[in-house]
Order: C-alpha cells, then sequence, then structure tokens
C-alpha cells in the first residue's frame, strides 16, 4: 500500500521535474483576451508553460476561459473582428499573437478538434488530404501513404480502409471525431488543440479517443479543454485550472486531483460548483 | 420542503374542470375542421384548374405542336396547315437558359458575399434589403428597364434582351438561397476549415460551397422554374416571334408571350394550341421543381 503511494508520489514528481526542466512547447505570458472593445477580459493575465510532448488538461466551470485560451493559441479568434489578444504566447521564440504572423502557417502547426465532430462533406479519403493539400504537394502514392498514416495514428484506418472512397458523412459520430483527428494529424503539427473532444460521444468512443490522446502524446503536444475530472485525472500530465478567466493553479496531475493548493481547485474538482 | 414551494391546490371544482375540457374540445374540433374546410377549397381550385389544363391542353397536345412553326389560320377553313409551338419552346429554353447562365454566377457570389464576408455589415444589410425587393419587384419593371437600357440603344427587340431581363430576375432568387443556406452551415465547419490552415477563400470554395450545393442547386432550378413562366419582361424585350430562330440578336418567341398571344387571337385553333402550350410550360416547371427537391434529399 505505501509502496504504491510512494510510487505515485515519485513519478508525480518525476513529472514536475521534468516540467520544470525541459524547454516549454508554447510560453504563455500575461496574456489578456477581449471578446469586444468594452467588455470585460475573457482572460487576464494569464501565465502558462505548455510543456513540450505531454498531455495538458484544462479544466473549469462552464465561461471559465479556458476554451477561449484554447482559441487563442492557434488564433482562431482572428476570424471575428473586434476579438483581440494582448501579451504573449511564444512558439519557438515568437509571439504568436503579435503582428505579422502568418495565421494559415501557424494553423498548420497548431492543429485542432472540436467539441462537435466536423466532418467535411466529402471522401474519407479526401478529409484526410484536404488539409495536406493545403501545405504540400504531394504525389499520388505518397499521399494515399499520408492518409493511410494519418488514419493508422487516429486508431481508425481499420474501421474504414474499405470505404476510403464513400462519404465521411456516414461515419458515426465517435469515428467522425477520430476522422478529425486523423485530419489535424495529416499535417503533422507539432501541437494538437483539442476542445472537449469527447463530450459529444458516447462511453465507448471517449475511451478510444483517451487512449489515442495517450499514444499521440509521444509524438505531439497536447492541449485538451475538459468538462470531465476523470478525463482530466485520465488522459493529462498537467492540469491547468481556470475560473473566471483566471488562472487559479497549475500542477501535475495526480497533485492536482489529490493536494490541490487552492481551496477553489478543492471546491471544483469535488464538484461543490462549476 | 418548505411551504413555498409546495404546489398550489387545484381551486376549481370537478364540474368546472370538466366544462373547461368539454370548451377545449369544442374549440379543437372547431380549428381542424376549419382548416381541413380551408385546405379542400385551396385544393379544389388547383384540382380545377390542373382538370380544364389537361383538358383543354392535351386536346390540341401532338407530335405537330412540338415540332411545326405558327402557322397562319383563317375562319372556317380546314385546309390550312396546323401550326405549332416548336418556336416558342426552343426560344423559352434559349432565354432561359441564357438567363440562368448569367445570372446564377452572380447570384451565388452576391450570396456568399453576404452570408461569408458581410455578416452584420451594414452594407450587407442594404444589399441584402435592394435584393429583397428586386425579388418581389414587378417583373413588366424588369422589361421596362431592359427596354430602356438593351432594346431602345440596339435599335430593337433581341433574344439578349430577353435573358437579360430573365437574368435580372434571376440573380435575387439565387442571392436569397445561396445566402439562406450558407448561414445554414454550422460555424464550426467553417472554423474546422480554416483550422488547418485554410484561407477564407479555399474555406468558402471548396467546403462551404459543396456544403450548400444541394441548396444552391435547388435555388438555381426554381429560379429557372419561375422565369420560363415570365411573360411581362419578354413583351418588352424579346417580344415574340411567329417563327423558329435561334438569332439572339433577333425577335425571339418564347411559350408565355405564345400562349398571350394565341389565347388573345381569337382563332378557337389558335386557343387550342395556346392551351397546349400553357401545358407544356406547366408540366416543364412541375418537372423542374420534382428535380429540386430530389437534388435537395438528404444523400446517403
Amino acid at each position: 500500500m505505501n509502496d504504491v503511494s510512494m510510487a505515485a508520489a515519485m513519478t508525480a514528481e518525476q513529472a514536475q521535474a521534468a516540467a520544470a526542466t525541459a524547454p516549454p512547447r508554447i510560453a504563455i505570458r500575461n496574456l489578456d483576451f477581449f471578446y469586444a472593445p468594452g467588455l470585460p477580459k475573457a482572460l487576464k493575465g494569464i501565465t502558462l508553460d505548455i510543456p513540450d510532448r505531454q498531455v495538458t488538461g484544462m479544466i473549469g466551470p462552464s465561461g471559465c476561459g479556458k476554451s477561449t485560451l484554447l482559441r487563442v493559441l492557434n488564433r482562431m479568434y482572428s476570424l471575428y473582428p473586434g476579438q483581440r489578444a494582448e501579451g504573449e504566447v511564444i512558439l519557438d521564440g515568437r509571439n504568436l499573437v503579435g503582428p505579422d504572423v502568418d495565421i494559415n502557417e501557424l494553423r498548420a502547426r497548431i492543429g485542432m478538434v472540436f467539441q462537435k465532430p466536423t466532418p467535411f462533406p466529402m471522401t474519407i479519403f479526401e478529409n484526410i488530404a484536404f488539409g495536406v493539400r493545403l501545405h504540400e504537394r504531394l504525389g499520388k502514392a505518397q499521399m494515399a501513404e499520408r492518409v493511410e498514416w494519418a488514419l493508422t495514428r487516429a486508431a481508425i484506418w481499420n474501421e474504414v480502409k474499405d470505404r476510403l472512397h464513400s462519404s465521411a458523412l456516414g461515419l458515426s459520430g465517435g469515428q467522425q471525431q477520430r476522422l478529425c483527428i486523423a485530419r489535424s494529424i495529416a499535417v503533422r503539427p507539432e501541437v494538437i488543440l483539442l476542445d472537449e473532444p469527447t463530450s459529444a460521444l458516447d462511453p465507448i468512443s471517449t475511451l478510444k479517443i483517451e487512449e489515442l490522446v495517450d499514444e499521440l502524446k509521444k509524438d505531439f503536444t497536447i492541449v485538451i479543454v475538459t468538462h470531465n475530472m476523470q478525463q482530466a485525472a485520465r488522459c493529462a500530465d498537467q492540469v491547468a485550472f481556470f475560473y473566471l478567466g483566471e488562472l487559479i493553479e497549475v500542477g501535475p496531475a495526480a497533485q492536482m486531483f489529490t493536494a490541490p493548493r487552492h481551496p477553489k481547485t478543492q471546491e471544483y474538482i469535488t464538484g461543490r460548483f462549476g | 420542503m418548505s411551504a413555498t414551494t409546495q404546489a398550489p391546490a387545484f381551486t376549481s371544482d370537478p364540474e368546472t374542470r370538466r366544462r373547461l375540457g368539454r370548451r377545449r374540445a369544442l374549440i379543437d374540433a372547431g380549428v381542424r375542421w376549419f382548416c381541413l374546410g380551408a385546405t379542400v377549397v385551396g385544393l379544389l381550385f388547383l384540382a380545377s384548374i390542373m382538370a380544364t389544363l389537361l383538358w383543354r391542353g392535351l386536346a390540341a397536345l401532338d407530335f405537330i405542336v412540338l415540332t411545326q412553326e405558327f402557322q397562319p389560320t383563317r375562319y372556317g377553313d380546314d385546309t390550312l396547315p396546323k401550326g405549332g409551338l416548336v418556336h416558342a419552346i426552343v426560344g423559352s429554353i434559349l432565354q432561359s437558359g441564357i438567363a440562368i447562365l448569367i445570372g446564377t454566377p452572380v447570384g451565388l457570389l452576391v450570396g456568399t458575399y453576404l452570408a461569408e464576408y458581410a455578416r452584420g455589415s451594414g452594407f450587407g444589410h442594404t444589399v441584402r434589403f435592394v435584393s429583397d425587393i428586386l425579388l418581389s419587384a414587378p417583373s413588366i419593371l424588369v422589361g421596362l428597364f431592359i427596354y430602356q437600357t438593351v432594346v431602345l440603344p440596339t435599335g430593337g427587340f433581341s433574344g439578349i434582351a430577353g435573358a437579360l431581363a430573365l437574368a435580372i430576375i434571376v440573380i435575387p432568387v439565387v442571392v436569397r438561397t445561396t445566402e439562406d443556406m450558407l448561414q445554414l452551415l454550422p460555424n464550426t465547419l467553417r472554423e474546422a476549415v480554416v483550422a488547418l490552415g485554410a484561407p477564407r477563400w479555399k474555406m468558402i470554395t471548396l467546403v462551404a460551397w459543396r456544403a450548400a450545393l444541394p441548396g444552391i442547386v435547388t435555388g438555381v432550378l426554381l429560379a429557372f422554374a419561375r422565369i420560363v413562366g415570365e411573360t411581362a419582361p419578354l413583351l418588352l424585350t424579346s417580344f415574340g416571334n411567329n417563327v423558329l430562330s435561334t438569332d439572339l440578336s433577333r425577335a425571339m418567341a418564347s411559350l408565355p408571350v405564345a400562349i398571350y398571344q394565341q389565347a388573345n387571337s381569337g382563332f378557337p385553333d389558335l386557343i387550342e394550341i395556346a392551351w397546349s402550350g400553357a401545358l407544356i410550360v406547366t408540366f416543364g416547371v412541375l418537372a423542374i421543381n420534382i428535380m429540386a427537391r430530389v437534388a435537395l434529399r438528404p444523400r446517403k
């Protein structure tokens, strides 16, 4: 009994140590976000490191800013005039919320999967090839190889290999979501953002996505927003708790769920509010 | 629980409740029969129109009507050959086809602008308002406009003037359906495309248009169905013609105008032909509407 908890503590410490020593993939510094001029800040002075090839879980009650932060990381907010971020989000030494950032190139490096599956109205093959074609010129054979690779990594190849050229809209919800993950992977991003990727899925599909996240973190840096505490505990290495636009606490998952430092975190993870 | 959260007790006695129940049942039956009656009246008119059309139209509809041009006629003279409507059928297809070819791209682009670029902008609201006015403008006005701007300067009625007038009617129909169909797409679909690093124009042309395609096609077919039956704008632009002509620079026949002219002629045999023309237009439009419905049906 003691040995087991000792081991857990060790791994938590090791994880923390690893996170502390390795340079972060993305460094967020003093980030403020405004949905419209005149509205109060939706994010208030967020400072957070996203460690390389680990899973960062973001939790917090609805409206706390976690999805907002996710949408800053790939500049999704730039679609909407009036929305504005101030501060720094450093990726490879460059501030990606600053001016003169090639947003399309940035989005190729930071992929995103949404709450509801978003298959495009085309074949399964074309869904995957679509993103690749935006950034690379591949021959027919190379493209087929890339599509198979992406679908295999997203653990859906075996289910769709015989129907690559039929519509992606015919897949089940869970399959569609893995297709969307494959579509992101196919562009070979460095970071994958997952915005509540399982909240529209059944438990079996959810389990598959969670296993997939575990597998993908070997090669990709992953940020996942979730409302599900168990999911954050199962998937994430580092967990960040947000409340009312502020980052309340961040730490290794094991510590956040067993010994949170902040009383608000304690209240939230025990279901007292949210 | 505390007293404040308790449900209030029934205040009415069983007799009152029964009476209210009877009242509801009575009103329900009344509304139902009223709706049914209105439906029957509407359907009766429609059925009577269709029956007359079929009766009179089929009487004269034959191979000659579909293959021959107009032939002059004289009272009581059976020796003259029977005429047909092929000049009008060809003229209608040509002018409507060209109108669709001109109106569809313009309407598609305006609709796309409204749905994808001008959401909530003042200029967008103005464009949408003007387009909606055009949608319900009397079509004779469109004819007058082309008469002033094309027919007078070019020195005469022409098939291309007719096609232009019809194109002006096509544009607002396609604008509306395109905008509506694009508005129906979930925003997350757009975000998902953009999240892969796609520029906006690729998002629109490669995904949004494809997702909205059945609806856009329906809009185009409905616009076609509308202009095939338009008479007023053609009277002032392509005028009509009694011989088969594919020369767009000259006056050109069309089914609605031919129907108008022959039905007004007073000659029984020409009136017969006009009825069969009406039948051809009606079933053409019906066929197009059915095609539109099939196109809009969700595909597996």
